[in-house]
């Protein structure tokens, strides 16, 4: 079972929905105790990296999720849930990350870039060996709505970049606990491939 | 990279597409009926739509319901980023259709007479959620006003200054219809869609007005959109999703090219 984190961020149906859509026995988790039963986790998240730290402690999950990263279980964070496993956020410096990755997230600031990113985008994988990547074309489209970025102290655990005004980290991923910042979920065939590989190496 | 996203639109009646002949006039009963929006966006899911937008034209108590029913079985089947606008007027509002599955919500003369709902929807759910669309028509030589209710109300606004303020209130993204050019097929307002996009620092899309493939590529080169709105040139099969975009491709415009 995917344990689908929810805590009251955004849009977790369409996540759900493309879960179930490549074979996942997909069940949503707002309790420590049902990640018990679960085989891997997704956190998704929109919105403000404070709101979402906030409301996983108010739920929690935080020091769970952190337990769960630190044992290498299956591990997907999409977007802020991907943002999250960094140390802190410019969004909300007064909130801290689950610090899994070491560095900060940054907001875009390259002048006359239009903020959000809102479209589709490249991703360059640096790690084409990578499970999640297993059988996509190179340099696929995916799909970014985003103001902010992390960037990895640890340039190894970087797994695709794409460039927006500046290139940053897309992707990244330390053993079996994985982050993307793009939407899988709202990628089309790419993005549901992704899902399927990860869901695959559960 | 960044690409230019095209956006097929669809505006839904009671649950069925239909295609008004020009601004407001859905109302007269001036309607084309075109189909079932559920199969019309998987097509366009197919042909490798950058995303999709829901428009609904009733917005009385029964479209809305048919709306939220729209988009959720839209949203099982089509895994592509979602857009719904027409008729919502609260933060609650909000939260119904992007529980439903959609990813932002659209609004235009809600956002007028309460500005405040921007910031509100923008504090809850992010700026990402909260598309401003602005009904533009020239009314002198430089000068855009903004209308409400479909076109038909004045709100002596000024075009750019509205977006602008948009902006600042929270708009995530702008959506810019051209009343004069709405449903023509004559070609988009260039030169209010640049005003517009050299404005404002968020992503700006164009609408209303394309006819034939220059149009959507003039638009974004020289009008400086991120984005098109199109609605008839796909509805009635003139051209797929796939064929813009490569037409786009040729005219040096950057965009995402699918197996089609």
């Amino acid at each position: 079972m995917i344990a689908l984190i929810d805590y009251g961020s955004g849009n977790i149906r369409s996540v759900s929905k493309a879960l179930q859509h490549e074979g996942a026995d997909v069940q949503l988790v707002s309790t420590p105790d049902e990640l018990g039963k679960a085989d891997a986790v997704v956190l998704p998240g929109v919105g403000d990296f404070g709101d979402c730290a906030r409301n996983i402690k108010s739920r929690g999950l935080w020091e769970p999720l952190q337990d769960w990263m630190r044992a290498d279980k299956p591990f997907l964070g999409i977007c802020v849930g991907y943002q999250l496993l960094f140390d802190s956020s410019e969004e909300s410096p007064d909130e801290s990350g689950f610090g899994f990755f070491h560095g900060a997230v940054k907001r875009f600031r390259t002048p006359g870039l239009k903020v959000p990113q809102i479209g589709w985008n490249e991703l360059e994988f640096t790690n084409g060996n990578n499970t999640l990547w297993r059988g996509l074309p190179e340099s696929p489209h995916v799909f970014f709505v985003h103001s902010y970025f992390p960037a990895p102290e640890d340039e190894s655990v970087v797994t695709a970049r794409t460039t927006y005004g500046e290139t940053f980290a897309s992707a990244a991923a330390k053993g079996n606990v994985a982050g993307v910042q793009f939407h899988p979920e709202k990628s089309q065939d790419v993005g549901l491939a992704i899902l399927r590989n990860f869901v695959a190496s559960v | 990279m960044l690409i230019k996203r095209v956006i097929p639109c669809l505006d839904v009646h009671n649950g069925q597409v239909t295609r008004g002949v020009q601004f407001g006039k859905a109302e007269a009963g001036e309607l084309r009926n075109v189909g079932d929006p559920v199969e019309l966006a998987k097509r366009y899911d197919a042909q490798g739509a950058d995303e999709m937008v829901f428009f609904d034209i009733t917005a009385s108590a029964e479209g809305r319901a048919s709306m939220v029913d729209v988009i959720e079985r839209t949203a099982e089947q089509c895994f592509m980023p979602l857009t719904v606008g027409g008729g919502i007027r609260t933060v609650d509002d909000m939260s119904t259709m992007l529980k439903a599955g959609a990813d932002k919500t659209s609004i235009n003369s809600s956002a007028l007479a309460t500005p405040e709902l921007i910031t509100r929807g923008a504090e809850r759910f992010g700026c990402q959620c909260i598309v401003v669309s602005i009904d533009a028509k020239k009314v002198a030589p430089d000068r855009w006003e903004v209308f409400s209710h479909g076109g038909r109300k004045a709100t002596g606004l000024d075009a750019v200054e509205w977006a602008n303020r948009a902006e600042k209130l929270g708009a995530g993204e702008i959506v810019l219809n051209s009343i004069d050019a709405d449903g023509t097929k004559a070609g988009f307002d260039i030169e209010i869609t640049r005003r517009v996009s050299e404005a404002v620092g968020i992503p700006v899309v164009a609408s209303g007005g394309a006819g034939k493939l220059e149009h959507l590529a003039d638009v974004l080169k020289f009008g400086k959109a991120d984005a098109v709105l199109a609605a008839s040139i796909f509805h009635f099969g003139e051209y797929t999703v796939g064929d813009v975009k490569k037409f786009l491709a040729e005219r040096g415009v950057p965009v995402r090219l699918t197996r089609d």
